[in-house]
């Protein structure tokens, strides 16, 4: 696999709780324990999972906006925490942008449109600015955006509009590597299919890689080629998106998939059973014993609740859960 | 039907613009108003020699509390009458926009300079620098104001400058305080984040994308002490540790007719009626200049 962009190897991100006045550590929210994933040229991988379940965190962590308590991040086989300050500045963040969740309040309310995407292009680039200038109407012209709006301010704009804005800057500095934070998520449901089908074309034209943090599961198979399902500061299921979505393996992404309206036509089984899932995610201060699922799991079984379960490769899928741990159980349990 | 259609199309212009004609009159008038009064002051500061019609700190003691030109028993010689020494409050008052002006638009501009500055500096950096510097905010808003002035005063002499420097020591810690809160709660937004992500300097994202979202409060505390300022030189000036008499500025003199107000009520309210209109007219301006500066309130 020579065409990996970015790997994450065994990611961790430990917050310490602190207590009282002499700032005790009594322990640590685990909010990201462990988790690998790679991110090949031109392709989008999807974290799924519900709030809290550390897919934020991976995405800052990818960003450089938290430090990772354990791990590494290769890019382009080169390990990030070891570039120097300089090194991260030209070979790392011009190259690594990101597209926020909340269009309203990731820009400026003080910079015009103009200003706004050429920010990039001022901290990282020495371009003049007649250059800078016509690369903002360039970038305009590419996400949608007439050129006369470039004098315009956030404020003036929908939120979709907004969030082309946004693809814009992302794309000003030509990155290998975008992170899309939700990117749909604060749009209307009439919006959405626009800016994910800009997004795709965008991919298309400049062989993107996206790292798509998200949980709404039809953005997910719209965008991804990789979906990686995780639950409590773990994956707990990885593979390719199709596939993932067809035949889902894990209890938790059956109960994630039974959840969404999502089936197409083309689907198989169109009366895939509900599966409603009970209480809340245990809180990863203190995550339970042996597998992180068993509390809420329709399927636990004795050695759930005891021995954490290893990753098992079925097919192009990798999933932990106990549940495959013997090759005859498999087939019984697919459905 | 036509006929009527313009009729209905203007009615739903003022509908739009979501004014009536005399609420965009008055809307104007607080603009207007405002400036007019505050440009004439200031000309007339700068233009005071050739404006009083008397030397201001010339004493006439036959002249004493005479009353204004309008009251019974007053003359034409001295329009706004005489204080308890005989000087002409017209001429003091004109010359005394000079210094109470001049005090607090200096004070001003260094107490916001140097309160922002260390505000943003605080909110963004943290740590250890933000510690150190809301301790030294905290001692600077604990220490006894008029003792720092007397300190002054007594140290370097009463004046001009005295004045200025010790309401400026005194002044700059509420600034630090409330641009700090904007700060923190700007350090943050997803726009910082973002500026973050691109690699921008923390010069740049304390300049570019902090400073100009704290301008808002700033603006509002600035024009606020526009009168604070006045009054905080008036008491010093009546402490006896502010602008050294007998030069005139309208806090000592509301304080000279202080005792007087009985018998010669002109003396403290000519001055009393311009600090009233200075303070007014900056609290005013200021709410004018803040939705100018907000792009987001600039079209209505």
């Amino acid at each position: 696999m020579a065409d990996i962009l970015l790997e994450g190897r065994e990611l961790t991100k430990y917050y310490p709780v602190t207590k009282g006045l002499l700032q005790r550590v009594i322990g640590y929210v685990r909010a990201v324990d462990g988790i690998s994933f790679t991110i090949e040229h031109g392709k989008t991988l999807s974290l799924v999972g519900e709030s809290g379940a550390g897919k934020t965190t991976a995405a800052k962590a990818v960003l450089l906006l938290e430090r990772l308590t354990s791990g590494t991040i290769l890019f382009e086989g080169k390990d990030v925490y070891k570039f120097s300050k300089s090194q991260l500045k030209t070979q790392y963040r011009p190259r690594v942008q990101s597209v926020q969740q909340n269009p309203w309040s990731s820009m400026n309310p003080r910079m015009r449109v103009r200003d706004i995407i050429a920010e990039p292009l001022v901290v990282n680039t020495k371009k003049t600015k007649e250059e800078i200038r016509s690369r903002v109407l360039e970038l305009l012209d590419q996400v949608g955006l007439s050129p006369d709006q470039a004098d315009y301010y956030p404020h003036e704009f929908s939120g979709g509009q907004r969030q082309r804005i946004a693809v814009a800057r992302a794309l000003a500095l030509n990155p290998s590597l975008v992170v899309l934070d939700e990117p749909v998520s604060a749009l209307d449901v009439s919006i959405r299919a626009q800016i994910m089908n800009l997004l795709k074309d965008l991919q298309e034209q400049y062989n993107l890689s996206y790292l798509v943090i998200a949980h709404n599961l039809a953005t997910v198979r719209f965008m991804s080629h990789s979906v990686a399902i995780m639950y409590l500061g773990q994956i707990v299921e990885y593979g390719e998106a199709e596939a993932l979505f067809l035949k889902p393996l894990h209890p938790y992404t059956r109960a994630l998939i039974s959840a969404s309206i999502l089936t197409l036509p083309e689907d198989e089984d169109q009366n895939v059973q509900k599966i409603i899932l009970s209480g809340e995610m245990p809180s990863p201060l203190n995550p339970p014993p042996g597998c992180r699922f068993h509390t809420r799991c329709s399927e636990a079984i004795d050695i759930c609740s005891k021995v954490p379960p290893e990753v098992r490769t079925i097919g192009t899928q990798q999933v932990k859960c106990h549940l495959y741990d013997d090759p005859g159980v498999q087939s019984a349990s697919s459905k | 039907m036509l006929s009527t259609m313009p009729n209905i199309d203007t009615k739903l212009k003022l509908k739009i613009s979501g004014l009536t004609r005399s609420a965009r009159i008055m809307r104007a008038m607080t603009f207007y108003i405002p400036v007019i009064i505050l440009v004439l002051l200031v000309l007339t500061a700068i233009f005071a020699p050739w404006l009083a019609p008397h030397d201001p700190i010339k004493v006439s003691l036959l002249e004493r509390r005479l009353p204004p030109a309008f009251v019974e028993g007053g003359s034409m010689k001295y329009l706004l009458g005489t204080d308890s020494l005989g000087r002409d409050i017209l001429s003091r008052a004109i010359y005394g926009a000079r210094i109470s002006l001049s005090v607090s638009l200096l004070v001003i501009a260094a107490t916001a300079f140097v309160g922002t500055a260390l505000g943003i500096a605080a909110g963004y950096l943290g740590g250890r620098t933000e510690a150190f510097l809301m301790r030294f905010t905290d001692i600077s808003m604990a220490f006894p104001g008029l003792v720092l002035a007397m300190l002054l005063s007594v140290s370097i002499g009463p004046g001009f400058f005295t004045v200025v420097l010790a309401l400026s020591i005194l002044g700059w810690a509420p600034y630090a305080r409330l641009i700090r809160g904007e700060t923190l709660r700007l350090r943050n937004s997803d726009f910082v984040a973002q500026a973050r992500i691109n690699g921008a300097s923390a010069w740049r994202i304390m300049l570019i994308h902090i400073f100009p979202n704290v301008i808002n409060p700033l603006i509002i505390v600035m024009t606020m002490a526009v009168g604070f300022m006045i009054l905080a030189e008036a008491a010093l000036s009546y402490l006896g540790i502010g602008i050294p008499p007998p030069d005139p500025s309208w806090g000592s003199m509301v304080a000279d007719g202080r005792g007087d107000i009985d018998r010669a009520w002109w003396i403290s309210t000519f001055p009393g009626i311009l600090i009233a209109l200075v303070v007014l007219s900056g609290n005013f301006f200021g709410d004018w200049l803040r939705d100018k500066m907000d792009p987001r309130l600039r079209q209505l």
